[in-house]
């Protein structure tokens, strides 16, 4: 069996007679015998060269693609090597929340520069230090909206369904209520839907679901007319090339900020980043780190604002959320740093590029685009078999995009995919159909 | 130490990616402000992250008894594992034959962490203790619901809880009814059944309790919410304690969330990734979020319960945290766990025994994994306070412990040095707290002014709060 107890048997001995206990069963006296496990139906522990060898075997049995056409709210971006190597840090990996301030200053400082680089991005006043993804970011954003008078969230149907469906358990649990917007040509269509006195938010995805890019300033003014606020949901590389929240009137702006430097890794841990105006973000949930001085008067960061916070005001909390995504935020930081605005540009360019140069090929190939208008990084073509495309791409080692039903595929172009990748899977298309 | 903001110079950057090899295109709503990120070279990005590095204090710095929190080693073969690019590449929206070794991780953890509670289903989608929380509330208000049982609004929680206990009721859409602990840090079993009634959806509780003890009335507590109609929940954050000792699906619970980031040793990351593994009865696996993983003769599958609550996060949850406490769960193995669990029990017992000496404990011996001292006489007597001595405690380089919790002790400090530590290490921090105790009394001064050793010493969070800077701005 594997064990990472350092005390020998002699020293448990030693420790046992310290409390003055015959054995360690004798400790566990208030639990009730008849409770007590007899023995757990586990497999037998083993060496650390054996369990690298199970856990190996199942990372074997998953298939790694060179190509990835499919992104639907998991990104494959480039991550330079300083990333990775900088954010194995083991003081930062193994640290707790940073509750002791004087020996936490490199995470405060770090959830600092992250919260600066995510107002930088989003154009937005004050961002909190990260949140678990960027559902439960869009989620919590519905909350922040909601007051006494105002109960309805207005949802964008072009917004992630598996987002919308997170957002609807959040309600189911709130009792807020959820309507969506209905889509009209891979946009979301506010005519369809008429804001009442009830409506708390209106929530739009940008770039949205279907890659296609929102006319978010004309949405934003409709909620702001009807009384509500306006949250959007935002790519972070997008938000390099395309404008900003602030600029369309957003009150709250959230995302999923997995490209910014985090692995796909099968769904998990992504972030969540969340940002609001200075008159909403007394209502943003979980930890802000704030800037001041210690007693000899030396800048450092602490956990601030914590009266909203759930260990301080229990029930009447702005949110339960304790454990959040530091060091996905962490690692955001380190790579929006690395890239720099330049880099950012680049990647967004790249992705937004190649992807309409694909959609190109794709036309030619036979798979006409479904949506008119503008798009960033992702779009939706016709395609009369999907199965049997995305097969073949399979067999070339390419994963192609998602099927959208049974005559649609959304596919995603990133700036890790070459031409001569993106020549050939439209050639295996052009073959196909 | 300066900002990454303050550093390098507009031009200084890294050399990433290549040139456009298709024609380029721009996009109309053109973003017009500029994107004011750091500007560094290679060597200036590292030099600041590493010099951040060393201004953290980790479990691989030295001990770190943070109550409650379980700061236990965290075994490097984790790490390894959950980075394989088996893992780290594969995108989520894979076919199911091409995941099949990620849903074997899923479907093993399951598996094994269900025989370890005692329950019978189990989902990772939630992300972190508080999320799991959330979620196994909302399986409880499904059940009602489904049943059509709607007068019942209300959740119990001791007034020893986990602060995430009332909050997570709340977002649930549950009003709170907080009960008395009884003097020996139990659950008052008498306030319980007065509180019960038809309105009752169910009761929170951590059993080890947060003052570390077991609650030897625990199937009398469990049993007086069911006969009035209410589920038990447990919060999972202390089990380190007890697993493969005691299953809280033998107290009487009927849906848990574990802290995989805590009893099964994935790494806190600074206050996350974790994972919230949410645990229950046979009768609640129809309200799970989905996806949920099953398998076949033809191998691993996707599928969604019946009567599913919905999803709680996109994807699978923290995958990658799986894959860490799956690899811990089988280098432990059955023999490993309860001896972890008993060694945890052990080092806090020795530590209780050896502080007793000149601190007061808030409720007497043996605990569980954790204790809880009481620092109101030593205030009294020399003005020193809980904080004081946690912030005596960083000059020695040991992180303090949680400070301030349960509410219902006063000056509380809440010391759990998990299974990992060595009695070496015990005996040394052990010396320290007594020394300190000494130091109270004779140089008190010293301990408001503590620490000096620190790369900052006390800060001043009222004006944090007062005057928010929350972001750094260009002068």
């Amino acid at each position: 069996m594997g064990t990472y107890i350092p005390n020998t048997e002699a020293q448990r001995k030693a420790m046992l007679s310290a409390v003055g206990a015959e054995c360690v069963e004798d400790l566990y006296a208030a639990v009730p015998r008849e409770m007590l496990v007899e023995a757990l139906d586990l497999p037998a522990g083993c060496s650390e060269l054996e369990v690298r060898q199970k856990v190996t075997a199942m990372a074997a049995k998953n298939r790694v693609y060179a190509t990835v056409l499919r992104g639907a709210g998991a990104y494959r971006h480039f991550i330079p090597a300083v990333v990775k190597s900088v954010v194995s840090r083991e003081e930062l990996v193994t640290a707790y929340t940073p509750y002791q301030a004087e020996v936490s200053q490199g995470i405060l400082q770090s959830i600092f520069e992250y919260q600066t680089m995510i107002c930088a991005l989003t154009g937005m006043d004050v961002s909190n230090a990260s949140v678990y993804d960027g559902s439960t970011a869009a989620a919590e954003a519905l909350a922040m909206c909601r007051d006494r008078k105002r109960n309805k969230a207005y949802v964008s149907a072009c917004a992630d369904p598996q987002t919308i469906e997170v957002m609807r358990t959040y309600c189911f649990g709130s009792g807020m209520e959820l309507e969506t917007i209905p889509e009209k040509d891979g946009r979301t269509d506010l005519s369809a839907v008429t804001l009442g006195a009830d409506a708390a938010c209106v929530y739009i995805q940008q770039p949205n679901y279907y890659g296609n890019i929102e006319d978010a300033r004309a949405i934003g003014e409709a909620a702001h007319a009807a009384g509500a606020k306006f949250i959007m949901g935002c790519n972070p590389i997008a938000l390099a090339v395309l404008e900003t929240p602030a600029a369309c009137g957003a009150d709250v702006a959230v995302g999923e900020a997995q490209p910014l430097g985090l692995d796909i890794a099968f769904g998990g841990p992504y972030l969540g980043f969340m940002a609001a105006t200075k008159a909403m973000f007394r209502k943003l949930p979980g930890r802000i780190v704030g800037q001041t001085h210690d007693v000899d008067g030396q800048v450092g960061y602490v956990l601030t604002l914590t009266a909203r916070e759930q260990h301080i005001r229990r029930e009447k909390a702005s949110s339960n959320i304790c454990s959040n995504q530091a060091l996905c935020a962490f690692t955001a930081g380190v790579y929006m740093t690395a890239m720099g605005a330049q880099g950012m540009r680049q990647a967004a360019n790249l992705s937004l590029s190649k992807a309409h140069y694909f959609a190109g090929e794709l036309e030619k190939a036979g798979l006409k685009r479904v949506h008119s208008g503008e798009f960033f990084h992702e779009f939706v073509t016709e395609c009369k078999n999907p199965d049997k495309v995305l097969r073949r791409l399979d067999e070339a080692g390419i994963l192609g995009g998602l099927p959208l039903g049974e005559d649609r595929i959304l596919w995603c172009v990133t700036e890790l995919v070459s031409r001569e990748e993106l020549d050939r899977a439209a050639a295996i298309i052009k073959e196909v159909c | 130490m300066k900002l990454i903001f303050e550093k390098g110079a507009p031009g200084q950057h890294l050399t990433l990616l290549p040139a456009c090899d298709v024609p380029e295109v721009t996009l109309s709503n053109a973003r017009t402000e500029p994107l004011d990120l750091p500007h560094v070279s290679e060597t200036e990005l590292t030099r600041h992250y590493t010099a951040l590095a060393k201004r953290v204090h980790g479990v691989n710095d030295g001990f770190y008894p943070l109550g409650s929190c379980t700061m236990k080693y965290n075994p490097k073969i984790n790490e390894d594992m959950a980075n394989l690019p088996g893992f780290t590449q594969i995108h989520p929206l894979q076919g199911e034959e091409t995941v099949q070794g990620c849903l074997e991780v899923l479907h093993e953890s399951e598996k094994l962490l269900c025989e370890v509670t005692g329950m019978n289903a189990m989902t990772f989608q939630p992300a972190a203790g508080a999320h799991g929380e959330f979620t196994g509330l909302l399986l409880i208000k499904a059940y009602h619901t489904h049943r059509q049982d709607t007068g019942r609004t209300k959740i119990i929680v001791p007034d020893s809880a986990h602060g995430t206990n009332p909050a997570s009721a709340v977002m649930a859409g549950y009003t709170v009814v907080n009960v008395p602990s009884s003097p020996d840090g139990c659950v008052d079993v008498e306030a319980l059944r007065a509180a019960v009634g038809p309105d009752t959806a169910g009761l929170m509780l951590t059993n080890p309790n947060t003052v570390g003890i077991f609650d030897r009335n625990i199937l009398e507590i469990t049993r007086i919410v069911h006969d009035a109609g209410g589920l038990c929940y447990y919060d999972g954050a202390n089990l380190n304690a007890v697993m493969g000792v005691v299953r809280p699906g033998d107290m009487g619970f009927d849906v848990i969330h574990l802290n995989l980031h805590k009893t099964f040793s994935t790494p806190h990351g600074g206050g996350g990734p974790g994972a919230g593994a949410v645990g229950c009865k046979e009768f609640l696996a129809q309200f799970l979020p989905g996806p949920m993983v099953a398998k076949d003769e033809k191998g691993y599958h996707f599928t969604v319960p019946a009567h599913s609550i919905g999803r709680v996060k996109n994807f699978c949850g923290n995958f990658a945290v799986v894959v860490r406490a799956l690899t811990y769960v089988l280098t432990l193995g059955r023999e490993g766990i309860p001896e972890a669990a008993k060694n945890a029990v052990l080092n806090a017992n020795y530590m209780m025994k050896k502080l007793g000496e000149k601190y007061a404990m808030a409720y007497a011996g043996p605990c569980m994994h954790e204790f809880v001292m009481t620092l109101v006489d030593l205030k009294e007597a020399t003005g020193v306070s809980a904080m004081d001595i946690a912030k005596g405690l960083l000059d020695h380089g040991i992180h303090p412990p949680t400070m301030y919790f349960p509410l219902i002790v006063h000056e509380a400090l809440m010391i759990e040095p998990t299974e990992t530590e060595s009695q070496e290490t015990m005996d040394e921090v052990c010396q320290v707290f007594l020394d300190l105790w000494d130091l109270a009394h004779e140089n008190p001064q010293a301990l408001h002014d503590a620490p000096t050793k620190t790369p900052v010493r006390r800060l001043d969070e009222v004006g944090a709060a007062r005057n928010p800077v929350l972001r750094y701005n260009a002068g």
